[in-house]
C-alpha cells in the first residue's frame, strides 16, 4: 500500500517544530505500524536526510515505549494495544496519517515524537512502593489474599506506563496512571499500612509536576492500551479524601 | 591456559552458600557509605542488586539506556518464575529444582551455583509478595501454580502473562524507594561505551548521554554489569530492539572472559517470520505448552494443500494429524525442554510437514483444552497472549491453531564469572543474563527471571561485601586519572570513525545480513563446514562494515543510527566468537546440536569425557584469534546420565 505521512518534526525541545510530509511506497498490510516507520527511516538514512525519531523498543505491547499520537487519537485507532502493536492492515491504500508526539506540559519533546516522561518515575518515587527492604519477610503464603482483590491489584498494576492517559486528557491528567498504583496497594494487605501517606505524596508530586485535574470525561480509560478501568479514580479519590480527614483529626 | 578458579565453597552440597555467608567479609555500616558501587542495566538483575545495595547503605550509581528503568526487556517475560515452595504438594523440593535445572541444562552448569539458585529461589516468592506482586492465586487466598518444561511439578508462579512485568516493576519500586532515599542515584538514557580498569581493577565506565551525545565518566569502588543478552547478533529475535550485547563485549574486550559463547537458546514458541521488513519476533509463552498440543499433518499431501491455502488446519481429522512431541517424548509430551521442542519443529518441516505460507511454522492447538476447561479458562489463563497473536497474525486462537516456529529468545552464554559472580577482572561483577549464568547449555522456562532477581536481591549483596571488605581504605578516584583518559578517548574515536566513514548501506542492512549468516549457519542446527564458512563470511561483512556503513548525523544529538551502528559493530566480532566456541565443542549438548553428534533417533549426543567443561575465552588483541581456557565441570553429587524425556 502507499501512504502519505504527515509526521511532527522538532529538532529539540527549544526548537519550533511542524508537520512534514512523507510518501512511502509498497507497504505491506502484514507490516507493524513501526516497521513501516522503520521503512521510511531506511529510505531516509540512505538519501541523507535526518531519520525520524521515536521512542520504542519491546514491540509487543509491554515496556510502554512507544507513544505516538496516529490521527489524533493515542497509540491509533484500535483500541487495547499500544502502537507496536498496531498492524497495516487496520489503514487504507492512499490514506493520509497524522503522526505527532505526546502533547502535554509534563511531557516536554526531546526531539521528533520522542518525549521525556521522566515525571512518571518522580511520582512512583513519591510513594509508589511498600516501603520494605530485601529480606527479612514472611513465607509468601502467610499473607492469604482474597482472589477477587489479587485480580484488582492485578488488573490496576498492568499500566505499562506508557502516558496514553495523560496524552488523551484535554487537561493533561495523570489520574489514571497515578491511581492505577494507589489502587493496587490499596487493596492488597501490604500496601495497607502506608496507603494514607502514599496517596497524599503521589497526588502532591502529581499536582506538583504541572499534571491537571480529573473532570470525568473518561477518554483515559478508552484510550488506555491496557484498559484500566477509571474505577481505580474513584478508588483513589476515597482513599485520598479519607486520608485527608483522618491527618487532619490526628 | 589460565587456571580459572570458580572459587566454589567446601562442604557438601546443601551447605555450601550457608557456609559461604558464615565465612564472608562484611563491610561495617559506616565503611559502607564510602564505598560506591556502579550498576549498568536495569532489568530484573540490574534493578533487584541496585536498590538492595542501596538499602544495605552503598552509594550506588545505575545507569539504563530506556527513559525509565521500568522499560528493561526482563519486563517482556511472559510465563512464570520457579521457585521449590512445594505448595502444590507434588513432590517438589529444592534438590529437585537444583536436578531438574541441572538435567535441563544437560549438565554443562556448576553444581554449586545451581544448587543456590534453587535454594534462594523461595525467597525470592516472598520478596516479590512482600512488595505487592499481584501473583495468581486460588480461591483461598493462596498462590497458585503451574508447570513449565522440563519439570514434572507445578513450580512455576505467575502473574497472568505479564509475569515479567510484575516482578520487574516490583524491582522498580524497591529501586524508586532508594533513588527517594538518595542512596541510588539513576542515570537513564544512558548507553555504557568503555570499561575502565585502574591496576587490574574495575573502577568506573564510560557513557554516552543518548539525548545530548555528551561523553561521560563514572567512577566507583566496584562495577556490576546487568546488560541481559546477546540475542539480538541474530537481527531477528524475542529481544526488545534496544537489548544489546556491547557491554558485555567491552569488558571481554578489556579482559574479562567470554563463557560459552555460543550457549542461545531457540525458543520453540514464537510467530513464525513473515516478511523481510520485519524488525523482531514475537513469542508465545511457553505456558502454553500446558494446555496446548503441538501437531503438523502425518501426510505430506495435507501440509502441501494447507500451505496453498487450500486446506484449514480445522478441517484436517485427528488421525492424520502427528502430535509429534507426544509421538516422541510420551513421558513430558508437549511439556519438554525448549531446546527438544525447538529441534523437534525443524525436524518435522526440514521433512516437509511443515505448515503456513512459508513451511516454516507448526501448530500450537487450544481445541481439547477449550472442550475440557471452557473457553473462559483458557481465556483466563492466556488472554493477553491470544489477543498478542490475533493483533500480529489477525486469526483468532480460540477458533483456529496458532501457528508457531522456533526463535532465538535467550544467551545462556554470557560473561564468565565465579561462584561470587565476579569476572576474571577483580571489582568486575555480572549478574542475569549478562553472565554466562547457571542454565548450562539449555535453560529451563521460568527460570531467567528465577536467575535474574536471585543473583541481584540475594547473592551480590552477599559476594560484593566480600570482595568490598579489604576497599575501605581506597579513597573515592578521581575521573581525570589516565586510564579515565584513554576510555574516553578510544571511545570518541570509535565513534568518529563509524560517523567518517559515510558509505552507502544503512546499519539495519549489515545487521540483517549478519543475522542470515548465523540463523543459517550458526543456529538451531550446526556443522563443521558451516561454522567455518560463518566465521569467514563474518570477518569480510566485518570488513565491509567499516568501509561501507551510512551513518548519517552526527554524535551530540539524538542518533538512533549511530546507536544501532556502535551495537552492530559490536556484533560483528561477537558473532564470530560464538561461532568459534559452536566449531571447538565436537558435541552436542542443550541448545547447542552437531549434526555430526547426535544418536540414532536423532537425539543430542554429549561427549562427557571431552567436554565437560565451560569455555571461557580469552580477548588476545584486535584480529587475533581469542584464546580458550577451560573450566572444568565436576559433578560430586549427581549421576551425568543421557536426558531422557521418553
Amino acid at each position: 500500500m502507499d501512504l502519505t505521512l504527515k509526521i511532527w518534526r522538532q529538532a529539540s525541545a527549544g526548537e519550533k517544530g511542524k508537520l512534514v510530509d512523507y510518501q512511502v511506497q509498497n507497504i505491506s498490510s502484514e507490516a507493524s505500524f513501526l516497521e513501516m516507520l522503520d521503512v521510511l527511516n531506511e529510505r531516509l538514512v540512505r538519501e541523507g536526510e535526518d531519520p525520524v525519531a521515536f521512542d520504542h523498543d519491546c514491540r509487543e505491547g509491554i515496556c510502554g515505549a512507544c507513544s505516538l499520537y496516529i490521527n489524533g487519537r493515542p497509540h491509533g485507532p484500535d483500541k487495547g494495544i499500544t502502537t507496536c502493536q498496531l498492524h497495516m492492515r487496520r489503514f487504507k491504500d492512499g490514506e493520509t496519517i497524522v503522526i505527532e508526539p505526546w502533547r502535554a506540559k509534563p511531557f516536554p519533546v526531546i526531539k521528533d515524537l520522542m518525549v521525556d516522561r521522566s515525571a512518571f518515575d518522580e511520582i512512583i518515587q513519591a510513594g509508589g512502593y511498600v516501603s520494605i527492604n530485601t529480606g527479612g519477610v514472611p513465607d509468601a503464603n502467610a499473607i492469604p489474599i482474597p482472589k477477587r482483590d489479587a485480580d484488582t491489584a492485578m488488573d490496576a498494576a498492568a499500566c505499562i506506563g506508557c502516558g496514553a492517559c495523560v496524552a488523551a486528557c484535554k487537561n493533561a491528567s495523570a489520574m489514571l496512571f497515578v491511581s492505577a498504583k494507589v489502587s493496587q496497594f490499596a487493596v492488597l494487605p501490604q500496601g495497607k499500612i502506608e496507603a494514607r501517606e502514599r496517596v497524599q505524596n503521589m497526588v502532591a508530586k502529581m499536582d506538583e509536576l504541572g499534571f491537571g485535574n480529573c473532570t470525568n470525561t473518561y477518554a483515559c480509560e478508552a484510550e488506555c492500551p491496557k484498559e484500566i478501568s477509571v474505577s481505580h479514580i474513584a478508588r483513589m479519590n476515597r482513599e485520598y479524601l479519607s486520608a485527608k480527614l483522618v491527618s487532619q483529626i490526628e | 591456559m589460565v587456571k580459572l578458579d570458580a572459587k566454589i565453597p567446601q562442604g557438601p552440597l546443601a551447605e555450601k552458600w550457608t557456609n559461604y555467608k558464615a565465612h564472608q567479609n562484611l563491610v561495617n555500616p559506616s565503611n559502607k557509605r564510602r564505598l560506591d558501587i556502579i550498576v549498568v542495566g536495569t532489568g530484573l538483575a540490574g534493578a533487584s542488586a541496585a536498590a538492595s545495595f542501596g538499602e544495605m547503605g552503598f552509594n550506588v550509581k545505575v545507569f539504563g539506556i530506556h527513559d525509565s528503568p521500568r522499560r528493561a526487556h526482563s519486563i517482556a517475560a511472559q510465563g512464570g518464575i520457579n521457585a521449590a515452595k512445594n505448595y502444590p504438594n507434588d513432590g517438589d523440593s529444592v534438590y529437585r529444582l537444583f536436578y531438574d535445572t541441572i538435567k535441563g541444562g544437560d549438565y554443562r552448569a556448576r553444581e554449586a551455583n545451581v544448587y543456590r539458585l534453587a535454594e534462594v529461589s523461595n525467597n525470592i516468592i516472598d520478596q516479590c509478595v512482600a512488595q505487592g506482586v499481584p501473583f495468581a492465586r486460588e480461591y483461598g487466598g493462596l498462590l497458585d501454580n503451574r508447570s513449565f518444561g522440563g519439570a514434572q511439578v507445578s513450580r512455576t508462579f505467575y502473574a497472568r502473562g505479564q509475569t515479567g512485568q510484575q516482578l520487574l516493576l516490583g524491582a522498580y519500586s524497591a529501586l524508586s524507594k532508594e533513588i527517594k532515599k538518595g542512596s541510588v542515584k539513576m542515570f537513564t538514557r544512558r548507553e555504557m561505551l568503555e570499561l575502565v580498569v585502574i591496576e587490574g581493577r574495575a573502577r568506573g565506565i564510560i557513557v554516552r548521554d543518548l539525548i545530548t551525545g555528551k561523553i561521560e565518566r563514572h567512577s566507583a569502588h566496584a562495577v556490576v554489569l546487568a546488560t541481559g543478552g546477546y540475542g539480538n547478533v541474530f537481527f531477528l529475535s524475542t529481544n526488545a530492539m534496544a537489548s544489546n550485547g556491547s557491554a558485555a563485549w567491552k569488558v571481554y574486550k578489556k579482559g574479562a572472559f567470554f563463557g560459552n559463547p555460543s550457549f542461545t537458546q531457540i525458543h520453540p514458541t514464537c510467530i513464525p517470520v513473515h516478511g523481510d521488513y520485519q524488525s523482531k519476533l514475537t513469542l508465545m509463552s511457553e505456558s502454553l505448552r500446558n494446555d496446548g498440543r503441538i501437531w503438523v499433518p502425518k501426510h505430506k499431501e495435507d501440509a502441501e494443500k494447507i500451505r496453498k491455502g487450500e486446506l484449514k488446519p480445522t478441517q484436517i481429522p485427528e488421525d492424520r494429524r502427528d502430535y509429534y512431541l507426544e509421538r516422541r517424548y510420551p513421558a513430558f509430551g508437549n511439556l519438554v525442554p525448549r531446546d527438544v521442542a525447538s529441534r523437534a519443529a525443524k525436524e518435522r518441516c526440514d521433512a516437509g510437514y511443515g505448515i503456513g505460507s512459508t513451511g516454516l511454522a507448526v501448530y500450537l492447538d487450544f481445541e481439547d483444552a477449550i472442550k475440557r476447561l471452557g473457553k473462559h479458562v483458557i481465556e483466563a489463563r492466556y488472554g493477553n497472549l491470544f489477543q498478542m497473536y490475533e493483533k500480529i497474525v489477525d486469526e483468532n486462537p480460540y477458533e483456529t491453531p496458532m501457528m508457531i516456529y522456533p526463535a532465538v529468545h535467550y544467551t545462556m552464554g554470557g560473561i564468565w564469572v565465579d561462584y561470587e559472580l565476579q569476572t576474571t577482572i577483580p571489582g568486575l561483577f555480572a549478574a542475569g543474563e549478562a553472565n554466562f549464568s547457571d542454565h548450562g547449555a539449555n535453560r529451563l522456562g521460568a527460570s531467567a527471571l528465577m536467575q535474574g532477581l536471585s543473583d541481584g536481591y540475594f547473592v551480590l549483596p552477599y559476594t560484593i561485601q566480600n570482595y568490598l571488605a579489604d576497599q575501605i581504605r581506597v579513597p573515592r578516584f578521581e575521573t581525570n586519572l589516565p586510564e579515565f583518559e584513554e576510555a574516553e578517548k578510544a571511545a570518541k574515536e570509535r565513534i568518529e570513525k563509524l560517523l567518517a566513514i559515510n558509505g552507502t548501506e544503512t546499519v539495519d542492512t549489515f545487521h540483517r545480513r549478519l543475522g542470515l549468516i548465523m540463523w543459517d549457519l550458526v543456529g538451531m542446527s550446526r556443522k563443521k563446514e558451516d561454522l567455518e564458512k560463518a566465521i569467514t563470511m563474518i570477518q569480510e561483512l566485518r570488513k565491509e562494515f567499516w568501509k561501507n556503513v551510512k551513518v548519517p548525523g552526527k554524535n551530540e544529538m539524538v542518533n538512533p543510527e549511530l546507536e544501532k551502528a556502535i551495537r552492530v559493530a559490536d556484533y560483528l566480532e561477537l558473532g564470530e566468537l560464538m561461532a568459534r566456541d559452536a566449531l571447538v565443542r565436537e558435541e552436542s549438548c542443550g541448545g547447542h546440536f552437531r549434526e555430526e553428534y547426535q544418536t540414532e533417533d536423532g537425539e543430542a549426543l554429549r561427549d562427557d569425557k571431552n567436554f565437560t567443561y565451560v569455555s571461557a575465552w580469552e580477548y588476545t588483541g584486535e584480529d587475533k584469534e581469542p584464546k580458550l581456557n577451560k573450566e572444568p565441570l565436576v559433578f560430586e553429587f549427581i549421576e551425568v546420565k543421557q536426558r531422557n524425556y521418553k
